[in-house]
């Protein structure tokens, strides 16, 4: 049991290292809230080991808060990610004219 | 339409719910929780307020738990299939858009099947079309025709299963038509569902209700 | 006493498969070419890994209290992580964070190009 649960958590550890990197190299907005996102459910499974392994439950209501509040992060940062493009729509309304530089790169964008 | 009444008994399914819920949260069954669990629930659901959802007129309990085991089962077999793909060393999966036009007009079913399809890894709504009950999605790992093919298959045999389970007679009633153009047998018949279908017209799309409920 | 050791055990396996899953949605991450792709690897392992997890607290304690807040923590995370992979995947298509040449195909851009044609073409159509 001791094995696993160590094993498990440098599992758990690289998995969350790797959605550091992606939250550190982006590109965008969207991709850091995707990584941020799952960095947070990585939490939510550590703490699950462990309960296991120290055999208590005291860290349960944590568990349960961030499962039910982790997506109000995603759901205001894809609102505020769709609200940009819209006030971009507006400036490029005649069609020609790209996208304002400044803009898109806030907004991140595939390169 | 349906008066002060009707809106209230609507709204029994979601109080009993929410208070089993409180139940669940405090692990006990008193007197006391339950009081203030029915409190919170009338509380919550007055402050809060949501418009009521159209109930089905009929439920399955033998197709609930066929979708609940056939649900589970699907979502692990795709998390490891999403897993290999992320492993796999030898190429990055190719992912495409699909369009799939559903049977059923009724909100509940549309919501409860894109919650289905987009738990199960592999598929994420990116659009859903209340109107015309159409849904986006995107999916991984679909390489050649045959897949975007497959997947929209998977999405139409999620929507017949829920709709086995709690869809409205209505609903039946539209999947079976979709299911006689691919020359399908019918999901469901009965005397009950043909005694309905022959008191209840076909009318166009644009009489029903906005929760796409057959109108009364 | 042998029935703890089974129980053990296979809380052990239900918690070496979430990790493992844990681990591949990482991989998935870091490797999927753009944002839609990169949201599938990230949350749905995870909900499969996280229910591995909780099934192994679950085999570990076996008391109802505890299965039934394990219950409730998965059940808020199955309903709200459609809703967020949702306005996640919407807000990515609009703004274009896919990239289109590894698409197979695009139902949605036809329907969308139709509409902007509508609307741009016919001033009947356009909304107020």
């Amino acid at each position: 049991m001791n094995i696993v649960v160590y094993i498990a958590g440098a599992l758990f550890a690289v998995a969350a290292l790797f959605a550091v990197v992606r939250i550190w190299r982006g590109p965008s907005i969207l991709d850091r809230m995707v990584a941020a996102d799952m960095l947070l459910s990585t939490l939510i499974c550590v703490l699950g080991a462990e309960m296991v392994y120290n055999h208590h439950t005291r860290t349960l209501p944590v568990a349960l808060v961030l499962a039910m509040f982790a997506f109000v992060g995603s759901v205001s940062v894809a609102r505020f990610a769709t609200k940009q493009k819209d006030a971009e729509a507006k400036h490029a309304d005649d069609g020609a004219s790209p996208l304002d530089p400044s803009l898109d790169e806030l907004a991140g964008g595939e390169k | 339409m349906s008066g002060v009444r009707g809106s209230i008994w609507r709204q029994v399914p979601l109080l009993v719910w929410l208070v089993v819920l409180w139940l669940f949260l405090w692990d006990q069954v008193s007197v006391l929780s339950i009081v203030t669990g029915l409190v919170l629930a009338l509380l919550v659901t007055r402050v809060f307020y949501l418009p009521p959802v159209e109930l089905p007129d009929r439920v399955n309990p033998l197709g609930v738990l066929l979708f609940i085991v056939r649900f589970i089962v699907d979502l692990v077999r795709a998390s490891f299939q999403v897993a290999w793909m992320a492993i796999d060393p030898r190429r990055v999966p190719t992912s495409s858009i699909i369009a799939v036009q559903l049977s059923t007009k009724s909100d509940l079913s549309l919501t409860l099947t894109a919650l289905a399809v987009s738990l199960v890894p592999g598929s994420l709504i990116v659009e859903a079309d209340r109107q015309d009950d159409i849904l986006y999605l995107h999916a991984l790992g679909t390489e050649t025709p045959e897949d975007v093919e497959q997947v929209r298959a998977g999405v139409l045999a999620v929507e017949e299963r829920i709709v086995r389970a709690i869809g409205s007679r209505d609903d039946v009633r539209r999947v079976n038509l979709s299911r006689a153009e691919r020359s399908l047998p019918p999901l469901i018949t009965g005397r009950r569902q043909s005694a309905w279908e022959s008191r209840h017209p076909m009318v166009p799309a644009e009489q029903y209700t906005p929760e796409g409920g057959y109108p009364e | 006493m042998t029935a703890d050791i089974w129980f053990e055990v296979a809380s052990s396996v239900c918690l070496l498969i979430g990790a493992l899953l844990s681990l591949a949605a990482g991989i998935g991450l870091l490797r999927f070419p753009d944002a839609l792709s990169r949201m599938h690897a990230a949350t749905k392992p995870q909900i499969a890994g996280l229910a591995f997890i909780l099934l192994a607290v679950a085999l570990e304690q076996r008391n109802w209290a505890t299965v039934s807040t394990l219950f409730l923590v998965m059940l808020f995370q199955m309903l709200t992580a459609p809703v967020a992979a949702h306005m996640i995947g919407r807000a990515a298509y609009r703004t274009r964070h896919l990239r289109r040449e590894l698409l197979l195909t695009d139902e949605l851009a036809d329907v969308v190009d139709r509409a902007s044609h509508d609307l741009a073409t016919d001033p009947a159509t356009r909304p107020k």
